[in-house]
Parts: structure tokens; sequence; C-alpha cells
């Protein structure tokens, strides 16, 4: 089983395998409980590959970019999977064996453990926290600040994060992308779409402003203002090209000027859709400049899902695409905690998404549109950016392929073409948008990839991150009382709880605690130190068969603010 | 009820008058009730507040004749901290005025049950401080010395005989111990009662229940009180309101800022022990530990001052939510820790209670009293930070005799409430401060330790530069001074690490600094110092001054005078130097920490004129000062002016152009007895000033310099400072200034009699110089202030202050050498051959050191010779 699994996993089409991949999803539990208490199948492993690489784990954080350490191991035993690849997704077992047995030869299995700081320095790599400034001690955004973090399992990562704060239209965009095929989807995404949507927002004067000031080059209105990690970012060789579709794209605003006033759904749903479609055209068109002409066509070759809040006072929009998932933390008149999804996941596990695409499509591709769960039993995702082969015609795909670089000529899986592919277009980038009026007992809200929601159900995430933000003070006081306790009880109780009070506060974020439990909960909901250890010592070429991508953003809500618009409203 | 346990309410029933008084009261405890008795319309004194505080004061001023006194307390007597607190009362303290109070509350306290017939549970069973150190058990040395020449039985004892006197002690970690054989135990509230209990006897009339809203000040003078029973005329008020003391100040229209803030301060109580704990057993105090153990009712109390205080209260609140504080046990932890640490024993001890007592601290871990400097009559005891019981019968002594005779008979300058201005009354500044107060209380006391929050608030202009060049800094009175200058690349010891009694990680930086200003030119910034400037239409500055001043101001435009600012008994209230601008208006330089305290003694007694301006020019200036040979040079090419002695002698000041900025105030002063210069730089050109210094400078090798090198240079020169040497207790006489006083310029002035008195009769202390002979700098302990000196074995004073001369190559310490009679200990007159004709020892933490005195400088030190007049011996600065 174990053997069998992995090997499914592995044995991918794609650099990016398990979206557009075979095994079934739900495989990956089992699997975890199977491999974690017999660590002999993977450290003596890891000992035989590489020790040192495991000091190189260890001190992960300090070096940005360690997925690139991955290639040369990970690439010498694995690239060849995709030249051989309708071979190696049929021989899958026989090919993991291989791998196994190889290194079976080890001598005693010996255990290796991170210590805590090793995998805090693993685990706050990536964090980053803002807080909204506040002004005469005031803080009137109904936003508090947000906490976001990410893991990567994929080497390089290919999720990407997003926020920034709206400067010419009130409001804070706050957005994560789950990329597959390649990272260069949802990096193009999480660089473009916010751009997307403050335009789609801006009102008609603010435009022609803009427009202006680039016509006689003057200085621009800075648009948004972004709250980057300094791992997140932006592509320099492409922003030209951005800039310039960027540009089309408001210049036809201006000419559409319909005098309304922007209805933020609308908006966003323009943005979501404009984007997807110039990323497609820049892929048709081209570009001379050899190198940016391969970055296009790989943002149109890859995917990205997108699932972004707009939070302008107490209104909050999702815009969602594809199966991340956006949830809020609802605090009940007792102080405990529940889960609101924001969301709907866009995946066979969505009857509304399956009956959907069915819709589309004529009835005769009804039993080849979805198989084995996936899109065309390909994609899991059934809607998401870029991911051209879902979306042009056989002969667009052919043309550019040919006339493209030879790199993408060279590569397998932009030249395959999905079985059954009859009426395209298959994929759609169109979001679907929920808005919701915040409340003072809405007190945060997760946005996260899917690597978050797999491994966690949303009522335990809503539980630990509401406990994380309300602090210890869930924990009650000691009170004596009446009862008769002895200088020595009260000595080890106090230690006891100073122990648990230090575990909730190792993380300063709220996004990197709730990846602590994501990744090294036990059976009892604690976070296990052992488990958590294990599983970030993982090789990158075996994390991925363990967890996927995590990145979360935990938005906190400024309940006195939202509590004061809600009264004024009244 | 717990409470009850602590303070037994008998008081009453010793005094029949009171309980006629108060029992329909005690009868309806919860319930407002009209109050039988009708507040006066009118009083002498009323006092605000029934705890400790109040009830000394209002005991101490009835004792001494007064008798129209009227206490109010908001709740009921001894209900506040009074009542909560732990009842120890120690006199092992740092500050010899605390200690002194310490001592008297002790002696009070004792027989306070047989004068009132209260019972006050006093219980003398001595203290024991323990030491896990060396360097906590040198702390320990230099308290014992100084209870010992106080004549406070005292030794410093070893882990042993710790056990021998404590047998539940754990000693395993102890290095040694400090052991008070009269320290005692009381239960505080009763004492207070007890003295409400005399106080009402002697005819003071107190009332609970009723609440002062605000003070009325007119004119500067308080006139009556508000209460929600009406209104009470009034000559004097007292605040003894404790936490609420700076609500109380800031309730009235004008305000009197006192800077108090409360903490949480928790302490555990327990059952008995199954053979319950002696009442004569020794309290503890585990001071590395944190903490303090004494016996309770054949259980322990225990409780200490933790590294993290909760302050609370910061934004003001009802009085009444004192009583309904939380425990809070995970914060209580390390204490716990510590005290299961040293008593072991105590593990299976059953828990009682754990009490929450807020306790009020000050901005410098000495409490507060005195009259407010913008209210005349408006007394203040406060700010106890946590010592309440130990000082309270001390401090309530010396506020009476401050209302009754105008000062106490003690300097109580360290405590004086105007040692603070608004500037220490931010809510901000007083939470952070008093959280790094707190934990103060048990930290290792070293020489020159400076506060580390709360500042950077009171900078000069050039403080950015400064400090980019290596500045370290230290505060006074909210101003930041630099102590010395790190060369780039040398590493000093970070803060904790460079605490120590022995020779510190700077000497040597402060070496070359002092070599500098004896060999070139270095420039201090000495913006902190206090400004006045005093002017009039006519003759009336002049004349104010004359009689304010000792030394003779009609002196021609352009001169400097060193004068002192003296009181009736002639002491010194400031210490300053007076510019003679014009004839109308004089330029005034006085100490940084005088800022408050000069400028309410000058209003009070500066004629109500409208042509007379007493302006505060403090934030106007910036001072630089140019101290060395070289200084001469750098001045005078900058100023294309001659600065030669012949053209610009000493103690002269000019308006001069220096670079490009005009109206610089240049004075041949340095406070250091070195040739040099200050410059009075308008703060804008304060950069410029600076820069054109500093580069014109650079090719007679100037530097910059700090504080410590002043300190040095002007304690090698005997020259005294105010508020270290110098107090409202020491006249001129006695510190060799006689120069400074002109008995003779024919108008009467401030204290004239006192002196004549005492050139007349001759004086009973005398400011002497000590250089120590053989102290080994290196190995050997430094002093501070504060040791004892030795006359031929025989105890004759203490010293004020000390510090490294690197010309001498030796330390020096300046002090007050008394004379007591040998049989009866009575204070004799001290002569010159009295002083020339010892030998000295100088007491450094218990080992005596050879000091050779002197009194007066080595001539050998001024670089130039001068005529002896024109010395300037001044002095502005405390550690």
């Amino acid at each position: 089983m174990l053997a069998a699994s992995c090997c499914d996993r592995r044995m991918c089409v794609c650099p990016g395998p398990r979206r557009i991949a075979i095994p079934v999803r739900s495989s990956r539990l089992p699997l975890l409980s199977d491999a974690m208490p017999a660590p002999a199948h993977l450290f003596p492993l890891i000992r035989n590959c590489e020790i040192s690489r495991i000091g190189s784990t260890a001190c992960y954080c300090h070096h940005k970019h360690l997925c690139c350490l991955s290639s040369h191991f990970a690439h010498s035993h694995f690239r060849y999977a995709p030249q051989k690849k309708f071979a190696a997704l049929y021989r899958p077992k026989e090919h993991f064996n291989h791998f196994i047995h190889a290194r079976d030869y080890a001598s005693t299995p010996q255990r290796f453990y991170l210590t805590p700081p090793q995998v805090n320095s693993i685990l706050k790599a990536n964090e980053y926290s803002f807080k909204v400034p506040e002004f005469d001690g005031k803080n009137v955004s109904s936003v508090l600040g947000f906490d976001s973090n990410q893991l990567p399992a994929n080497a390089p990562i290919e999720d990407r994060r997003s926020a920034a704060t709206c400067l010419q239209t009130r409001g804070m965009l706050l957005g994560v992308f789950d990329g597959h095929a390649g990272c260069a989807c949802a990096q193009a995404v999480s660089e473009r779409l916010f751009y997307y949507i403050a335009v789609s927002l801006l009102p008609h004067e603010t435009l022609l402003e803009i427009e202006n000031a680039v016509e006689s080059g003057r200085a621009l209105l800075p648009i948004l203002q972004w709250h980057k990690h300094p791992n997140d970012y932006f592509s320099k060789e492409a922003s030209k090209l951005y800039f310039n579709s960027l540009r089309t794209y408001w210049q036809e605003l201006i000419d559409l000027n319909s005098g309304e006033t922007t209805d933020v759904r609308e908006a966003l749903v323009n943005a979501f859709k404009r984007l997807d479609n110039d990323i497609s055209l820049e892929a048709q068109v081209g570009d001379p400049n050899s190198f940016l002409n391969y970055l296009v066509l790989r943002v149109a070759f890859s995917g990205s899902t997108a699932c972004v809040a707009h939070v302008d006072g107490v209104d909050l929009h999702v815009a969602n695409t594809g199966d991340s998932r956006a949830m809020l933390g609802v605090q009940e008149e007792d102080g405990s905690w529940s889960a609101v999804n924001l969301s709907y996941d866009h995946n066979a596990q969505n009857e509304h998404e399956v009956e959907r695409v069915k819709m589309e499509h004529p009835k005769s591709e009804e039993k080849s549109l979805v198989k084995q769960d996936r899109l065309l039993g390909l994609l899991m995702p059934f809607r998401a950016f870029g991911d051209v082969k879902f979306k042009w015609s056989i002969e667009l795909q052919k043309r550019v392929v040919e006339s493209g670089p030879d790199q993408l000529n060279e590569n397998e899986y932009t030249k395959f073409i999905p079985p059954n592919y009859y009426t395209p277009p298959y994929l759609t980038a169109e979001p679907e948008v929920i808005h919701h009026r915040l409340r003072p007992q809405d007190k945060f809200l997760v946005l996260a990839t899917d690597g978050l929601w797999e491994t966690m159900h949303r009522q335990d995430v809503a539980r630990i991150v509401g406990e994380y933000l309300t602090g210890v003070h869930h924990q009650q006081p000691i009170a004596v009382g009446g009862y008769k306790v002895t200088l020595g009880q009260m000595h080890g109780l106090l230690t006891e709880r100073r122990a648990r009070i230090s575990s909730v506060f190792e993380d300063q974020n709220a996004a990197t605690h709730l990846i602590r439990h994501a990744v090294g909960n036990n059976e009892f909901g604690t976070v296990d130190h052992e488990r958590l250890s294990k599983m970030l010592s993982l090789p990158e070429e075996l994390a991925r068969m363990y967890r996927d991508d995590i990145t979360i953003i935990v938005v906190q809500f400024n309940s006195h603010v939202i509590g004061a618009y809600q009264n004024e409203e009244l | 009820m717990f409470l009850r346990l602590l303070s037994d309410i008998q008081w009453r029933a010793a005094h029949p008058k009171w309980r006629r008084m108060t029992s329909s009261q005690r009868s309806t405890s919860t319930t407002a009730e009209p109050h039988p008795v009708s507040l006066p319309a009118q009083a002498q004194v009323v006092i605000c507040g029934g705890g400790i505080m109040g009830t000394s004061v209002a005991y101490h001023l009835s004792k001494m004749g007064f008798k129209d006194i009227v206490l109010l307390e908001q709740g009921r007597l001894a209900a506040g901290t009074t009542r909560f607190c732990a009842g120890i009362v120690s006199t092992a303290r740092p500050v010899s005025i605390e200690l002194k109070m310490a001592h008297y509350s002790n002696k009070l306290y004792q027989q306070l049950e047989q004068e009132t017939g209260v019972q006050t549970g006093y219980m003398k069973t001595g203290s024991i401080s323990l030491a896990q150190t060396q360097d906590r058990l040198i702390s320990l040395k230099r308290i014992a010395s100084s209870l010992n020449v106080m004549g406070i039985p005292c030794e410093i004892i070893s882990p042993k005989k710790v056990l021998q006197l404590h047998p539940m002690i754990n000693i395993h970690d102890l290095v040694g111990a400090m052991y008070v054989p009269e320290d005692a135990l009381v239960s505080s509230a009763n004492v207070s009662l007890a003295l409400a209990t005399a106080a009402s006897r002697n005819g003071v009339q107190i009332h609970e229940r009723t609440s002062v809203s605000h003070v009325t000040i007119q004119k500067g003078q308080v006139t009556g009180v508000e209460t929600d029973r009406g209104r009470i005329q009034c000559e004097y008020f007292v605040n003894c309101a404790g936490q609420w003391a700076y609500e109380l100040g800031h309730s009235g229209e004008e305000p009197v800022h006192i800077p108090v803030h409360a903490c949480e301060h928790f302490y555990l109580l327990t059952h008995p022990l199954q053979e319950p704990l002696s009442n004569s057993l020794p309290t503890i105090v585990d001071l590395d530990g944190r903490i303090y153990i004494r016996n309770w009712q054949g259980g322990i109390l225990s409780g200490g001052f933790e590294k993290n205080p909760k302050p609370l209260f910061t934004e003001g609140r009802n009085q009444l939510e004192i009583q309904n504080l939380q425990e809070d046990w995970d914060h209580f932890g390390p204490l716990l820790s510590a005290l299961l640490r040293r008593m072991p024993g105590l593990e299976a001890l059953q828990i009682m209670q754990l009490v929450n007592c807020p306790e009020s601290f000050t901005p410098d871990m000495r409490c507060i009293m005195g009259e407010s400097s913008t209210a005349r009559g408006y007394f203040v005891l406060a700010g106890m930070n946590s010592a309440g019981i130990s000082y309270g019968g001390g401090a309530g002594k010396y506020l009476a005799e401050w209302i009754v005779n105008g000062y106490p008979s003690e300097n109580v300058w360290p405590l004086d409430l105007k040692r603070f201005g608004t500037l220490q009354s931010s809510r901000t500044f007083l939470r952070h401060r008093v959280m790094e107060v707190m934990p103060l209380m048990y930290d290792l006391k070293v020489p020159r330790w400076d506060f580390q929050t709360g500042r950077q608030l009171r900078t000069s202009p050039l403080y950015d530069r400064l400090d980019a060049q290596g500045a370290r800094w230290m505060e006074k009175h909210g101003f930041e001074r630099v102590k010395y200058f790190v060369p780039p690349g040398s590493d000093l010891l970070d803060l904790d690490h460079s605490k120590t009694f022995y020779k510190p990680d700077w000497f040597d930086i402060v070496g070359s600094e002092v070599k500098c200003c004896k060999e070139a030119v270095c420039v201090i910034d000495m913006s902190s110092f206090t400004k006045f400037e005093i002017s009039s239409t006519g003759d009336q500055a002049l004349e104010s001054l004359q009689y304010l001043f000792s030394n003779d101001l009609d002196v021609p435009v352009g001169h400097v005078v060193h004068t002192g600012m003296l009181n009736e008994k002639g002491g010194y209230e400031n210490d300053c130097s007076i510019a003679r601008l014009s004839k109308r208006s004089f330029f005034m330089i006085s100490p940084t920490d005088q800022q408050v305290h000069c400028w309410a003694w000058l209003k009070n007694r500066l004629p109500d004129d409208s042509n007379l301006v007493l302006e505060d020019v403090t934030w106007k200036y910036t001072a630089l000062n140019l101290i060395g040979p070289r200084a001469v040079d750098v001045l005078s090419e900058l100023s294309y002016a001659p600065m030669t002695a012949e053209h610009f002698p000493s103690l002269f000041c000019k308006e001069m152009s220096v670079g490009y900025a005009n109206g610089i105030r240049v004075m041949s002063i340095t406070h250091t007895g070195e040739p040099g210069f200050v410059l009075y730089i308008p703060i804008e050109y304060a950069l410029h000033v600076y820069n054109e210094v500093m580069n014109m400078g650079q090719k007679y090798g100037i530097r910059n310099a700090g504080y410590y090198a002043l300190r040095s240079l002007r304690i090698e020169k005997f020259f005294a400072f105010w508020g270290q040497d110098l107090d409202a207790f020491t006249t001129p006489m006695e510190c060799g200034r006689e120069f400074q006083v002109k008995l003779d310029k024919g108008i009467e002035f401030l204290g004239q009699d006192a002196l004549l008195e005492q050139k007349q009769n001759g004086v009973y202390k005398r400011f002497t110089m000590f250089i120590l002979e053989d102290h080994d700098t290196d190995m050997d302990l430094w002093p501070w202030w504060g040791e004892p000196i030795f006359r031929n074995g025989r105890y004759v004073g203490k010293t004020t202050s000390s510090a490294y001369s690197y010309t001498l190559e030796r330390h020096v310490c300046l002090g007050f050498v008394h004379h007591f009679d040998e049989q009866t200990g009575e204070e004799l007159v001290v002569t010159t051959d009295f002083i020339n004709q010892g030998e000295y020892e100088i007491d450094i933490a218990g080992q005596r050191f050879q000091a050779k005195a002197k009194l007066y400088p080595f001539s050998s030190l001024f670089a130039q010779r001068r005529r002896k007049d024109e010395v300037e011996l001044s002095g502005y600065q405390r550690e």
C-alpha cells in the first residue's frame, strides 16, 4: 500500500505533480499514518542520500532558495519520469520498489530529529505580519492586521500569496494562489490580479487622471501599497509587458465609461476574467524578447487557483476560483469558536460545479468530462487561471507550441493534448463571489490553499486560530477559594501551566501557529514535536508525498470598529 | 474575612469619645447614613488620607502643638494599602535619610502600645538579608557600615549563623547575610489606628467616609478643601492619599504634580505549620530570590518584587476597586519557586490566600514629601515604594516639622517633591518607569546606576551628533547627559555585566578624556543646567538678588559671581553662578535639578512687582563647555577676538560671535577649575557652533568629553556639588567658602545673621577632602558616597562624594567632619587644628583605608595661578 501510493504520486506527467496527476487524493491520510510509525522506511533513506542535506534542511530559513538545492538530487532520480510519462504512469510500482530497494541496504535505522529551534526556524522562514497603523492611537480600519506564512512541499514552492491596501479606493486585498504545473502562473496572478481589481474599482475620474499622467510622462498615482515578505518577489523583466496590458484594460474601461458606481462583485469578476484573458492573449501574441516569450508561455501553460478577499469597512467580498478556501472565524456568545465558509471549492466534490461543467458541454462528453474526480481525468480544480491546455483549441495549442521556443517544444507536457478534448474551453477563471457583512462576532478570516484544508477540518482551524488570537485568556485563572492546596501542589500546577503557555507563545504569527498544528497535530489535536520534526526533515522529493504546499493568511478584524459601523447604521 | 485577621479594630474601644462619635457608622458599615458629626467650617490643617501616613502626620502635628487639625478619610481608617501592608519594619535602607526615618519609626512603634493602649502587634524579631553572591554581600556590608555608625546594631553573619537563627532556611547557595536584630514586625493597620487614637486624644478631628473632591488654591496659596460633605477653609493641606495622591493633585484647577503610580503587589498567607512557627523568628529577605518571608500567625507571609510588575490604575480608577483585585497565581509563580527553594520544608504547608495589594511607586524609588512648588501650604506625603510602614513614623515627623518650623530637622532634599516637576507627571512615563523601579527594589544597587525607562525626554539639539560619536548617556531631571564617549572599536560590557563595586570598565576612557582636558581642549555639552533670567525696569532686580544671595552682585556689567542662595539658617538652598548682563538684568545658572525648587524659592521671595521679571530660559540655550589650555586658541580663531587673560579675564561674561553665529554668551568659567569657557548658544545656532568648534579645534586636539571626566576634575579640586555635598543644612562657612559671602556688602541678606554667628562661634562640621592612601584602584572596592569617616578610630562623619583623580592617581573623597564629644556625644566646634591633627580612615563596605585630610585643594592642580578670590569654587552636579 505504502509503496503503491507513493509511487502513484511520484509518477507524474509534469514537474508539479499532484494537480494534474492520477492518484486518488484520499489515499493520503492512510499513507501518512502508515509511514509515521515506521521511520525506518524514511530515515535510512535520508541518511544514505546525504546526511549533510539534513543539516541544510535544518538551517532552511537561512537559505531562502534552498529549493534549488533539491534539483541535483530530485532530478537525478526523477527527471526521467516525464520522458517515460505514460509508461511510468502505468508501471509505478516497479519503479518505486526499485527506489526503495536501492536504498534498503542501510545498516541500523538511525533516528534523526530536528531540535525545537530548528523546527521553528523552518516554520518561521516565510512568516509575515502586518498591523494596520494607528492614527491618534486609534485604528479606524475594520482590519487590525494580518499574519501570513507558507510552508513549501514542492521545490520550488508553487503557492503564492499577496496582500495590499488600495490607495485610491478604500479597502484591503488579500489572496492566496495555488499553482500547478509549475509556479509561473501563480506568480503572475499574484503580481497582477490586485492591479486588475484595483483598476476595476477606480472611478472614471481617477482612471482619466492616471491615463493622463502616463500620457504626459508624469508620476503615477500609487494604486496599491503592497505588504510583502522579502521572499515574495515581482518579476522585473515582465513588468513593462504587464503594465501595457493593464493600461489597455483601463483605457477600455475609460472608453466604456458607464457612469455607474463600481460594484465590488462585478469588479472582482471582471478583473479575474480580464487577467486570464490577458494571460492567454500574451501567450498567443508572443514577445520578441525570447526570455519574455518563454515566460508568457510558461505562465499560460501552467495554472493557478485564486482566493481573494476584499475588505472595506463591514463589507467583505471573497472571490474564489479553484479549490483554495476562505473561512470566517466566529466567536459565539459562550466564547466558543465556529467556522463559516466564504467560498465554494471548485472541484469534483462540488456537485454544482460538476453540474456546471456538464451543462457547458455536449451530452456526449458527459462521461469523459469528469474522471477520477478530475476534469478530463487530469485536472483537480475545475476553475483556474492559465492552463491554456484546457482552454485553447487543439489547433491553437499546436500552433503556439510549434512556433514557440525550443524549451517549450522539448517539454512533453505542453505538447500533450488532454484526452477527449472536443469542445474547448473546458476551464474558466471566472470566480464565484460571496459577500458578507461583518458583524462584531466575526473575529478573523482565514484564506488558505488546500494544503491546509486537507489536513485540518475548518472547525479545528477556527478553534486553533481563535484561541491563539485571544491568547491564554481562556486558561482560567487559578483561585484557591476554600480548597485545601499546599504550596508544593500549587507550585507543580503553576509549572505545568507555564509549560502549556509557552507552547502557545512559541509563535508570534497566527499562520505559523496554524501550520504547526496542520503539520504536527497528533491524534489528540495537540502538536507532537516528534511528528513535526519528522515531517519537516523529509527531503523535498519526499515531502510532496506527505503534504502539499501550505499557504495561509489570517486576517484579524477590529470588532470595535465593526461594532461602531453597525451602531451608525442602526 | 481575612482583613479582620490583620487588623482587629480595637482602637475605638480605647477611646470612649471616639466610640460615641462613630458607633453608628460601625454598625452600618455598608449603608450611607447621615454623619453624626458635621465637618468644621475651618481648620488650620486638613489632612487627606487615613492610612499610616495621614495618621502619622496628624499624630506628630498634634504633638508639636497644632490643635486645629482635621483628618479626612474617604473610606475607613487604615483601609487602603496600609491595611494590606505586610507589616515589616526594616531599617536596612541604602539612602541615609530613609534609614533615619525607618529608625525613628521603629522606636516610635515600640512604645506606641504603651502610649495609646492600642495593641500594635509590635514584635522585635530582627531581620536577615541573604546574599547569594559576593556582590550582594558587598552591598549588604555597605549598609551594615552605615547602620553601625548610627548606633543601630547590625552584623554580617555566615550562612551557618543564619541556620541557627532560622532553622528552616536552605543555606546551600548563600555566601553570607546581614542580621539586624532590632527590626520588628507590627500590624500596620493597628499602628495606624493607634496613631489616630493618640492624635484624636490630642484634639485632631477624624472624619471617615469623607472624600476630598479638590483643594482650592488662590494666588498660589491653599485656601480650603472641597469635600463631599462641604467645604473646610484651611491654611495647610496635606495630601496623604497614597495611590490616589496623583489624581487628587490633579483634581483642582491648578494641578499639583505628584508622580506616583501603583503596581500590583502580591503576598502569600498560609495556614499555620504543623508545629506553628514561633512569632519571634526573624524576617528573611532573600534579595536575590526577590522575596521576603515573615512569620505570621504560626504560618508564613511571603511576598516579593517580581521582575515583570503589573502596573495598574494608569488611567485613574474608582478607588473602591482596590478591594476587588484578583489573585494572580501565574504571576506569583516565580516568587513561589523562590520561596520553596529558600524554605523547602514548606511544600506541604497549606495556602490560605494570595493577597493582591497595590503599592505606589515613584520615578526614583524614593518617597515624596514636602510642599508643592506652585501652591504654598499644599503638602504631600506619598509614594512609599512599599516601605510605608518602615517610613511612616519618621516621614510623618519630618513633614510635621516642615509645616510647623518651615523645614524638617534633617536634610530631606532626596525626598523633596520639588525634585520633580511637570515633566515627571506623564502617566505613560510613570507607568513605564515604575515597571523598572519595582523590580529594582531588590536588585543589586551599584554606583552610577541609570534608569533605562522614560529616557530621551529632554535632549540637547546636539543629541544625535554626540550619540553618533559614541556617547553613553545618563539622565538628570529628564535631560540626557553624556557620561563619556566610547571610542570606535572599543568594547564595553553590556549593561548587566557592567554592574560593579570595583573599577568600572570606562576607567581608561574617562582617563583619556581627563588627560585631554588637562593638555588640549575638550567640549562637554552642559545644556541641562537650569538657566534663569532676572530683569527689571529699575533697580528692583539688583536689590532683590542682593537680599537673596550671599555674595555681592553689585559688580560691573560682564562679571560672573559664584554665590550661594541661602536660607535663614545660612544653609545652601542653591549654589549658582550669576552673570550681570546689564545694569538691570542677570543671568543665573544653577544645577539641573534645581529647576523646580529654585523657581519656587525665588517666586515666593521676589516682591510681587510687575516690573520685575523672572524667566526660565533653560530651553533657550545650549551650553558648550570648552575645557583645557587650548580653549583660548579655538575660541579666538573662531571669533577673531583676543581671548587671553588680559582681554578676557576669568569670571567674565561677554556676548560675541562664534563662527557665523552672533549673540553667543561666552563666560570664562568651566565649573572645573580648569581654564576654559562656557558658551551659551541660542539653540538654533547650537549645531553650527558645535561644528565650527570641532572643526577649528581639530588642530588643537579637541575631543568630546562627558560628565564623568568633569566630575573627576571637579572633585580633585575640592569643588562641592549642591545636592550631593551641599544642602540646606550646610553653610558657606562650613565648606571653606567664606570668600563667597560678603557680610559687609552693606545690604542685609538672607542667612546673614546665622553666618555672622557662625563666624564668631565657629562651625560644627567642616567640609574636608580625603586622599585615599593605601587604596588599590584595580583591586579594592571603590568609594561611592555615604562611607563613614573615622578620625583616630572614632566615627566623625560620612563622605558625600568621591572620584578617582587621574592627576593624583588616587581616589579623592569629599565629606564632612564633625567633632563629637567622647563622653556625651555632643557636637563640638570643629577647628582647623582638629582637622589637621587627626589620623583618618574611610570605611568602604567594612574595610578601612587610610586617608589624608586636606582643607584646601592642591594649588599645583590649577593650571594658572590666580588670585584666591578668583578661584571658582562652584559645583552643580550630583552623581
